[in-house]
């Protein structure tokens, strides 16, 4: 009863705070999403570029930002980002600036997830064979119709496999913002563990509750692939 | 570019602000606290801040006739966001020592306690001199002076360094650590609690200069102006009636 | 360069470093034990059993490394009294024990879903192929199957290893030296931005490392394969 009543939203509860952490891990990572996958998509770009430098770059980018440790990511783009913004920042004013962590954060997984689907995209590009971009010349489409009708279709059919589990690894990365003070759910917890001393009911409990973000995701993603495949006639 | 963007409207919205007020009044002033060392300072069960520093923020905010605000962040990331401009100073019990001061300039210290050895009663140490303590296991939390001084003179021990407080006590509950090193206020504190029970203060207390509100080394100004403040809240009895709500005898240094 | 904390902490972040690899290599090498048994059970018969390994990798693929850390490590200290009556205390008590726990179970959880992936993926003629030949259940599943699941498995194992390494980097907050735990220590002392971008070059360097020597042991195992 006694653990019971620690997790209720009562008063003594912290059923609350709880749940309050767990909708910034929702919102961090639904906002992260958008930034990584324009990210991701500009980096895949520069990787199929004419240009040695872009390419160079995007290949940079990407052996980078995959093999550094998340973790340590996030700190350099918290502390370090703020470094130099500030010191960007000195040449017009001597203004403090800030950022805030829920941004660092966002930036930071960001820049994670768009490393690993750059490569999502780059194979889903060359998934798309020549005769594609062929019969819609032949069609009379223009570049930018052939793009948006013929292309990006497929692309995100394609690529949709790969960034839904980049969005599931992304869901668990956020854990890791908590060491940047930001109050996610894994923060959230902390603070409970620290008053209640209950370590073992707490984070079991954490634990369950990204085991249901990610169901509730796993459902989702069903349903997109779904849609995205309506065009798709299966071979069985 | 977001970012970007986003900065360079902040810088401009701030130009616009502070380009009026060079001289700096400070009317609002944003404090950092670690929020988990109690009883210094702490969120509470109902997810308020409270502690010894928190009441000592505000009573100097109040004699500046300053807003202050308040921001929690985690000990480790403390002086490199202070650093980075998140917030203007750090009242959260730390300590005065010259690796700091190389880093970040402190006003005159508001109380000052020592650095003191927590060890289980069944325990029984007497002696806490490096040579006694050669293989046992000790605990504290990183990036404090008692971190420093256990790095530094028990390079024979096994040190465990934690993100918090919390973390160490919790440990040596758990019996992973023999012994903790921790500022003897808190521990007093900790001792008291129903964790605490089987645990006693041994061997001989280290001194330590006190502890102060930090700022930026170009803040000379907030400096000198928390440090007046320290003194007049002394001075009208406000720093007084603090210290009677969380200890029974003064902590204060002239 | 700052001279004087690279003195400092440079030989240090290199114990750290090796701290970081025994980490990755003990619980890569239990994990790698482990997964068989649970992808086993996975495409076992028994609803049971399939079930248990699923709830199993269910909760290890679906939750933050972390987390899992935490609950381990802090868990464990809650229950002192219990561990010590079955004596087990003295394993929980040190801190990369209960890391090198923790990753075992985590990867071995990956592990075992590369495995199932790659058993799944030998066509089905070859164990037909098998069987027409003569050999029995065990023998096709023994010489046929896990070598070519193998070889599938070998890519993906790759990813894997070089994750982990990047994982283990979440020891650094439960008390391990490892090369996080040393650059963190460094910076609580010095303040200087670098010491992070010093740990990022040696992460970077051992990843890499550990990237090109794969790509190099998949060239060598697939050569059989490259003539068409």
């Amino acid at each position: 009863m006694h653990l019971l009543e620690l997790l209720s939203f009562g008063p003594n509860g912290w059923g609350n705070q709880l749940l309050a952490g767990t909708w910034l891990t929702i919102r961090l990572a639904l906002a992260t999403l958008p930034f990584g996958l324009l990210l991701g998509l500009l980096m895949a770009l520069a990787k199929r570029s004419r240009n040695r430098w872009w390419r160079a770059f995007g290949n940079a980018y990407t052996t980078i930002f995959r093999g550094l440790p998340e973790l340590l990511t996030i700190f350099i783009v918290y502390f370090g980002g703020q470094i130099v913004l500030q010191k960007f920042v000195s040449l017009f004013s001597d203004a403090p600036v800030e950022i805030n962590g829920f941004v660092a954060g966002m930036v930071a997984l960001g820049v994670v997830f768009s490393a690993y689907a750059s490569e999502v995209f780059l194979g889903a590009f060359n998934n798309i064979t020549r005769g594609q971009y062929e019969a819609a010349y032949a069609l009379g489409l223009r570049p930018w119709a052939t793009l948006r009708l013929v292309i990006v279709p497929q692309l995100v059919r394609l690529a949709l496999p790969g960034l839904a589990n980049l969005w599931l690894i992304l869901l668990k990365d956020t854990a890791l913002v908590s060491v940047i003070a930001l109050e996610d759910l894994l923060r959230k917890t902390q603070i409970a563990v620290r008053v209640t001393k209950e370590p073992f009911l707490f984070f079991g409990v954490a634990c369950l509750i990204y085991l249901v973000l990610s169901m509730v995701s796993s459902i989702g993603i069903v349903a997109i692939e779904r849609w995205a495949n309506r065009g798709v006639r299966r071979a069985s | 570019m977001r970012i970007v963007k986003q900065a360079a409207i902040a810088a401009l919205a701030l130009m616009a602000v502070t380009g009026a007020v060079q001289a700096k009044e400070w009317k609002n002033i944003r404090v950092a606290v670690e929020g988990a060392f109690p009883p210094f300072n702490f969120v509470g069960a109902d997810n308020q801040l409270g502690g010894f520093d928190v009441d000592i923020a505000k009573a100097i905010c109040e004699k500046m006739k300053a807003e202050c605000t308040f921001a929690v962040q985690d000990w480790d990331g403390l002086i490199p966001a202070l650093q980075a401009g998140k917030f203007d100073t750090i009242i959260s019990s730390m300590s005065i020592t010259d690796e700091r001061k190389k880093v970040i300039d402190f006003s005159r210290p508001y109380y000052q306690s020592p650095s003191s050895f927590i060890a289980p009663k069944s325990a029984g140490i007497k002696d806490t001199s490096p040579e006694a303590l050669k293989g046992k296991t000790i605990g504290a939390q990183s990036s404090t002076v008692q971190a420093a001084e256990l790095e530094q003179k028990y390079k024979d021990s096994d040190i465990k360094l934690y993100p918090t407080q919390d973390e160490v006590n919790l440990d040596l509950v758990a019996g992973r650590i023999d012994m903790l090193f921790v500022d003897k206020l808190p521990g007093l504190d900790w001792l008291k609690t129903a964790d605490g029970g089987n645990f006693e203060f041994v061997g001989t207390d280290l001194p330590t200069d006190g502890v102060g509100a930090g700022v930026r080394q170009s803040d000379t100004d907030l400096r000198d102006q928390i440090s007046e403040a320290i003194v007049a809240i002394k001075a009208d009895g406000t720093y007084d009636k603090i210290n009677a709500k969380y200890f029974p005898f003064s902590i204060w240094k002239d | 360069m700052n001279w004087d904390a690279l003195a400092t902490y440079g030989p240090r972040m290199l114990q750290g470093l090796v701290v970081t690899l025994q980490l990755v290599v003990i619980s890569i090498t239990l994990g790698a034990l482990l997964a068989w048994p649970v992808a086993l059970a996975r495409m076992s018969r028994s609803r049971i059993l399939r079930g248990i390994s699923f709830g199993y990798m269910y909760f290890f693929r679906g939750t933050p490394l972390l987390a899992q850390t935490f609950l381990v490590y802090y868990g464990a200290g809650q229950f002192r009294p219990q561990l010590e009556a079955v004596g087990l205390w003295w394993l929980f008590r040190d801190a990369f024990f209960c890391c090198v726990l923790t990753f075992t179970l985590n990867t071995a959880a990956y592990q075992a879903e590369i495995l199932r992936g790659a058993i799944r993926a030998v066509p089905i003629g070859q164990s037909e192929a098998a069987m027409s030949l003569g050999l029995n259940s065990r023998q096709i599943f023994r010489k046929i199957i896990v070598p070519q699941a193998l070889l599938i498995a070998l890519r993906p194992l790759g990813n894997e290893v070089i994750l982990m390494i990047k994982g283990s980097s979440v020891a650094a907050i439960v008390t391990v030296f490892d090369l996080m735990g040393v650059t963190r220590l460094a910076y609580s002392r010095t303040f200087d931005f670098q010491v992070y971008l010093w740990a990022a070059v040696l992460y970077l360097i051992v990843v890499e490392t550990i990237r090109r020597v794969w790509d190099k042991l998949e060239h060598y195992l697939t050569r059989h394969l490259r003539h068409a």
